[in-house]
């Protein structure tokens, strides 16, 4: 089944949303401008804006917003014409405030994310967006870590709560092929006609694109990407070699290949603090499963304690933390560093 | 001092592991227990302690001719606010452990002595009990523009209510941490993780400092406060010194001040690792315990 009669797959572009754990949370209203104007041109429908990790992101944490998330988003949707723009947020981080804030900025799209097994605290979010006439996404994060059925049930509690369309979320970039097939269609085969399913792709094992056509053939019909991979880890399934793969396999999504190529580099790259990078810590995130927003915690900790970011990221695996861990970063290091425990 | 008498409503989790802590306490006897299901394992342990108990709920305690004049709430917001003024009229004081917050906010380390003679008190969150100690140990050394947690917990420590209303959570502690911890503005996160072996409540406090902050002090005071909370939750730890920053981009130019904690629950009928619902019940005891030494609120 395809997304609608006009195209084969919705495409989400996630630059400015992602790619603000990249950017340290620093875009301003200007980046948002010129990036929104681009994609837009290029016919990309779908833009999400917000601090990496969702409204209400901008902390000591996670890191504090350069410009307040809401001024970014009313500057997304004044230099919109055609494309919807989007918002993240994380229940247990942002709330319901925040999504009426979004909105009232005019965001028309409200994506609530959860780690994978922990659905049953999105329904208060969902509720209240689909209240304000707002389009609903739901995320399952990190879902390398969860086997296809449990992903299904968990989309399920999310489709019952008034979620339109359930991602299964690389958040690690650790899906392998198959491994997204298979979730992809447990989640098609649970959800029916109810909701429609999407994918996340992360490029830390290098897979990003491919990994969103398997997911396309499983049966997802919403897919993320980030143009020139501006995103968290080795960055994310880069948009406009995924517009582009699609074409070539006679795959619609409405966006002009070329204008992409154009707007990645000559609007999204000049944007970019640094390119993203398939290095020792990226490729250790995917190997490994750690959450992709670890990686810039992980370097400026491994500098501050003098700690090697590599031994950071495998002992944040070996305890199995979770997106919102980041915190437990300096617990790592602070234990390295004292060898007391 | 002979023990004072007192009832614990709702025998879910919560009340039942409050029943093991009462039962230890010197101050306290624990005499009623009411609940809303006669075969609830909290109403059969009460029962087999020697309790008086009732299936019929909060009613049970007004119909009582010598309730007890002081009660332990663990039900939830809703039962709390249709019955605490009823049951506040009957000359019970409350201790509500739900997220109702009608009465004051109340951490024992920090401000019990402000509502000695408030006749219903609220504890908050889980994450307010174990942090907002720490952001006040700052705060009476140094000013506080802002304060931070993020509170991570077992997933299967999470119990439906807390899932179903998180933003209660972080709204409910955030306010915590101002209007208790003293933060100019506060922020809460939650974080739930369903690791297997479940991992034991984790907790991280951050403030912001002005730059000439004597950090030693800082750090004196957070660490007298880890052994004031201690004596009621013995698990209640810090995983290293408290880290100071300079100030600098990432804090917003301020100073900054790190502290994590680490908070493992006694096991009484709660698992160790719910360090969370642990200290909920600890604070309450010790609350409970404070305020049995007060003369009892008149009948109205």
């Amino acid at each position: 089944m395809p997304y609608s009669e006009e195209i084969d797959f919705r495409v989400t572009d996630s630059s400015l949303r992602d790619g603000s754990h990249a950017q340290s949370h620093q875009f301003g209203v200007d980046d948002v401008r010129r990036i929104v104007g681009a994609l837009d041109a290029a016919g990309v429908p779908v833009i999400e804006v917000a601090h990496g990790d969702g409204l209400g992101g901008s902390s000591f944490t996670y890191g504090l917003s350069g410009t307040p998330e809401q001024e970014l988003i009313a500057a997304a949707v004044g230099a919109a014409r055609r494309a919807r723009i989007a918002v993240l947020v994380l229940p247990g981080v942002g709330t319901t405030d925040d999504i009426r804030a979004a909105a009232e900025n005019g965001a028309q799209v409200v994506r609530v994310a959860t780690h994978c097994t922990e659905a049953d605290i999105s329904p208060q979010h969902f509720v209240l967006a689909r209240h304000l006439g707002l389009e609903t996404v739901g995320f399952l994060m990190m879902a390398h870590s969860q086997p296809p059925e449990v992903l299904a049930t968990q989309a399920r509690v999310m489709a019952d709560a008034g979620c339109q369309c359930v991602y299964v979320v690389d958040s690690a970039g650790a899906l392998v092929l198959e491994q997204v097939g298979e979730r992809i269609a447990a989640l098609v085969a649970e959800l029916g006609d109810d909701a429609q399913v999407g994918f996340h792709g992360h490029e830390n094992l290098a897979l990003g694109v491919a990994n969103s056509l398997v997911a396309h053939r499983a049966g997802a019909v919403q897919i993320d990407g980030c143009t020139r991979r501006f995103g968290a880890g080795a960055g994310n399934t880069p948009t406009e070699a995924l517009v582009a793969a699609a074409e070539k396999l006679g795959l619609r999504t409405g966006v002009d290949v070329l204008a992409m190529f154009d707007a990645a580099e000559d609007v999204v790259r000049p944007v970019m603090e640094r390119e993203t990078h398939l290095d020792r810590l990226a490729l250790l995130m995917g190997y490994a499963g750690v959450y992709s927003s670890f990686l810039r915690h992980a370097e400026r900790i491994s500098d501050r304690y003098g700690v090697p970011g590599s031994v950071l990221l495998m002992k944040a695996a070996e305890r199995k933390l979770v997106g919102g861990q980041e915190d437990q970063l300096v617990d790592i290091a602070v234990e390295l560093v004292t060898g007391n425990r | 001092m002979s023990q004072i008498p007192v009832a614990i409503i709702g025998s879910g989790n919560i009340g039942t592991d409050l029943l093991y802590k009462i039962w230890r306490s010197a101050t306290l006897l624990p005499t009623v227990m009411v609940g809303i299901d006669d075969n609830s394992e909290g109403l059969a342990r009460a029962r087999s302690l020697g309790l008086d108990t009732s299936a019929r709920g909060p009613a049970a305690l007004l119909d009582a001719l010598d309730a007890p004049q002081l009660a332990f709430d663990a039900t939830s917001a809703f039962v709390h606010e249709t019955w605490a003024p009823r049951l506040i009229d009957a000359g019970i004081r409350l201790i509500d452990l739900t997220p109702a917050a009608l009465g004051p906010y109340l951490v024992p380390t920090v401000n019990l002595g402000s509502h000695r003679d408030a006749p219903d008190v609220n504890l908050i969150t889980c994450g307010g009990q174990a942090t907002i100690p720490i952001v006040h140990a700052v705060s009476r050394i140094a000013p506080v523009e802002y304060a931070e947690i993020v509170s991570a917990i077992s997933s299967r420590s999470a119990g439906p209510g807390t899932r179903a209303n998180i933003d209660e959570f972080t709204r409910t502690t955030s306010r915590g941490l101002e209007d208790v911890g003293g933060a100019g503005r506060g922020k809460a996160i939650i974080v739930l993780n369903p690791a297997d072996p479940p991992l034991t409540m984790r907790v991280t406090v951050m403030t912001s400092l002005p730059e000439e902050t004597d950090t030693a002090a800082v750090g004196t005071s957070i660490l007298d406060m880890v052994s004031e909370v201690q004596q009621y939750v013995p698990g209640y730890r810090l995983r290293g010194e408290p880290q100071f920053e300079p100030p600098g981009a990432l804090s917003g130019g301020r100073g900054r001040m790190t502290a994590l904690l680490e908070v493992t629950g006694a096991g009484d009928f709660l698992p160790s690792y719910a360090g969370n619902l642990d200290i909920m019940t600890a604070a309450a005891v010790r609350v409970g315990e404070l305020l049995a030494q007060q003369p009892p609120v008149r009948r109205a």
